[in-house]
């Protein structure tokens, strides 16, 4: 909050001395630089210190833990991988997560063009069941989905899994992609017509590309967001074999707590961490774009 | 999709939408367009929602056959249970103290962000602020659950590096004080970590709205001799209250639910069940215990409450003048 006062302080001194403007302007600039810098060290401090820590054996993590690994034990990672079963969560979870993107960004898509495109009765009706499906929360239909699920004989299995990511990543998908379909010229699928195109042709040749911009945002967010789910798997898949990684993380660490391994527990977690934060500094200037595009609408 | 075809000698209405005919490719379209969609959402998500309804009015174990409907006596159960009437208050407070510290947070740094730079006519954004764009932003990448392990492991007493710090700077009472373990601090805490999760999304989200802002509104603030504090309380603000209303109602939304966060940290609920919320009573009601119309009905009151906090929210923005945001513009 000194910023705040500051800036207060800033604004009777500008207006008393006009004058003295710019050097004023870079005292504020420069508390600014100050505050910013402040937080971005509160983000990146836990962060450092987990890397760190995931080179420690478990005598030096429970030593002082401001001290640096004596040397790089790159044996923790190698454990994290094998022994505490992250490498095989981590393809669990790339399995899951990939098979349910391309899965709910087809479906979606074509249920987004549907929506926006036609008209018929009933419409408007699954439009805003898809709008509520994304209010509720998830917790409410946590209880009977794990017997459907269980009815359908997909209770802890991959697919059983990926249907559900899929389902629930949908209202979503479709909201998003409804407003880009909906802003497509009109014209456009005219003349595809006129040329003959068919509805399928239409919509994979020409309506689709054109969605593209679209389809990129919400794939990201889809991403993270079935990347980071931890309900659904830790309810709906408890075979220890099929874990995916949040849940697997989170078994680990409750293990963990008592039978000890915490330089495998700060490696799994680096593990966990490093792929997606590395593609986000490569891709940061598009995420930050469909964040903005996200949050306008 | 009704086969309503408007015959061709028909009256000549300038139809704006024509009924095109019923090709095989159009129903063959339509089913697997709209189909298969709806029937994973319909099975998925709209039956579990519906039945939970169902099972709520029920005292159904679950893995038996045997299910008495019992009205809302799950419901009255529900009222007079204090280990969930604690958890409701907790979830309560995490709705009102999480959204608010975010997006004050989020929209100090934004603001600094946008309007910090320095130079005297216009207002500037600072030079340099892609970096702490990007770095703030890293939390949003971390999925919850290793956000709440890492601080679990900051917070752990004598091992944490919080408490090393603490003691290193010379506050010794600091040194083996266990902030999830002591009733006081677990709250605070668990709270903190939520923060510190959702901050860096919003602030890119609120630095989007700031600059979506006729910059000429600045310039015009500016020369009416507004500072900057004075330009973002009584200016940007109102300019992006939309953005902050949505802000306000997913912040509170995630804050009902904290989960993830709170089975990170305290997995049991915390000491004297401080920090235990709505969801993780529901989720051991069911899978523990098996008391699976009881759980559903928590999950109905949960349901309830986020409705009631989204409503809330719309009023109380609507009531302070978010109606007559139109005319401002």
């Amino acid at each position: 909050m000194t910023t705040t006062t500051a800036d207060r302080a800033e604004f009777v001194a500008e207006s008393r001395v006009p004058g003295k403007g710019s050097r004023e302007g870079r005292g504020v600039a420069t508390t600014a630089h100050i505050a910013l810098i402040l937080w971005s060290l509160l983000v990146i401090l836990p962060l450092v210190w987990t890397v760190l820590s995931s080179f420690k054996s478990t005598q030096e993590v429970l030593g002082n833990p401001l001290s640096l690994p004596g040397k790089l034990r790159f044996s923790n990672y190698a454990h994290a991988w094998t022994t505490a079963g992250i490498g095989r969560y981590f393809t669990n979870t790339v399995i899951v997560v990939g098979c349910a993107l391309v899965l709910v960004m087809i479906l979606g898509a074509m249920c987004a063009y549907v929506l926006a495109r036609f008209t018929f009765r009933g419409n408007r009706l699954i439009y805003y069941s898809m709008l509520a499906g994304l209010t509720f929360p998830v917790f409410l239909a946590i209880v009977p989905l794990f017997f459907v699920l269980k009815n359908l004989s997909l209770l802890n299995t991959l697919p059983g899994l990926i249907i559900t990511y899929v389902a629930f990543a949908l209202p979503f998908t479709v909201f998003f992609l409804h407003s880009f379909f909906k802003a497509l010229p009109g014209e456009i699928y005219e003349a595809a017509q006129i040329d003959g195109a068919g509805e399928w042709r239409t919509f994979f040749s020409v309506m689709l590309p054109m969605a593209r911009p679209g389809m990129a945002s919400v794939a990201i967010f889809n991403f993270l967001g079935l990347w980071n789910q931890f309900l659904l798997p830790v309810a709906l898949n408890t075979d220890s074999r099929n874990y995916v990684l949040s849940q697997g993380m989170a078994s680990f660490a409750s293990q963990a707590g008592y039978a000890v391994d915490f330089g495998a527990l700060f490696a799994a977690v680096v593990i966990t961490v490093a792929p997606v934060l590395v593609v986000y500094i490569i891709f940061q200037r598009q995420l930050q774009v469909s964040v903005t595009a996200g949050g306008v609408k | 999709m009704t086969p309503e075809v408007v015959p061709d000698g028909g009256p000549q209405r300038s139809a704006v939408r024509r009924r095109r005919p019923l090709t095989f490719d159009r129903i063959s379209f339509m089913v697997v367009f709209l189909g298969l969609p709806l029937a994973v959402f319909v099975i998925f998500v709209v039956s579990p929602f519906v039945q939970a309804l169902w099972y709520s009015l029920t005292d159904w174990s679950g893995f038996s056959s045997k299910m008495n409907f019992v009205g809302f006596d799950n419901y009255v159960r529900l009222f007079h249970d204090d280990i969930f009437l604690k958890a409701v208050r907790n979830n309560i407070e995490l709705a009102v103290v999480v959204p608010i510290v975010t997006i004050v947070l989020a929209l100090t740094l934004a603001t600094l962000v946008t309007i910090g730079g320095s130079g005297t006519g216009t207002v500037r954004g600072l030079r340099n602020s892609g970096f702490y764009r990007i770095v703030s932003f890293f939390p949003y990448v971390i999925p919850a659950i290793v956000i709440g392990l890492i601080w679990a492991q900051v917070f752990t007493p004598s091992t944490g590096i919080l408490d090393a710090l603490l003691s290193k700077v010379g506050l010794k009472g600091f040194a083996d004080y266990a902030w999830l373990g002591d009733a006081r601090t677990a709250m605070p805490a668990s709270m903190f970590v939520m923060i510190w999760g959702f901050v860096g999304f919003y602030m890119v989200l609120f630095i989007a709205a700031i600059r979506g802002i006729d910059p000429e509104v600045f310039e015009a603030a500016r020369i009416d001799g507004a500072g900057r504090f004075r330009t973002a309380v009584s200016l940007t603000l109102p300019l992006i209250r939309d953005n902050v209303q949505t802000a306000y109602v997913y912040l509170g939304i995630a804050a009902l639910d904290a989960f993830v966060y709170m089975q990170a940290l305290n997995p049991g609920g915390g000491p004297q069940n401080s920090t235990l919320v709505m969801p993780q009573q529901l989720f051991t009601t069911a899978f523990a215990k098996g008391q699976f119309g009881y759980s559903t009905a928590m999950g109905v009151i949960l349901a309830a409450v986020t409705m009631l906090f989204a409503l809330l929210v719309f009023t109380v923005n609507w009531l302070t003048g978010g109606r007559d945001r139109k005319v401002r513009r």
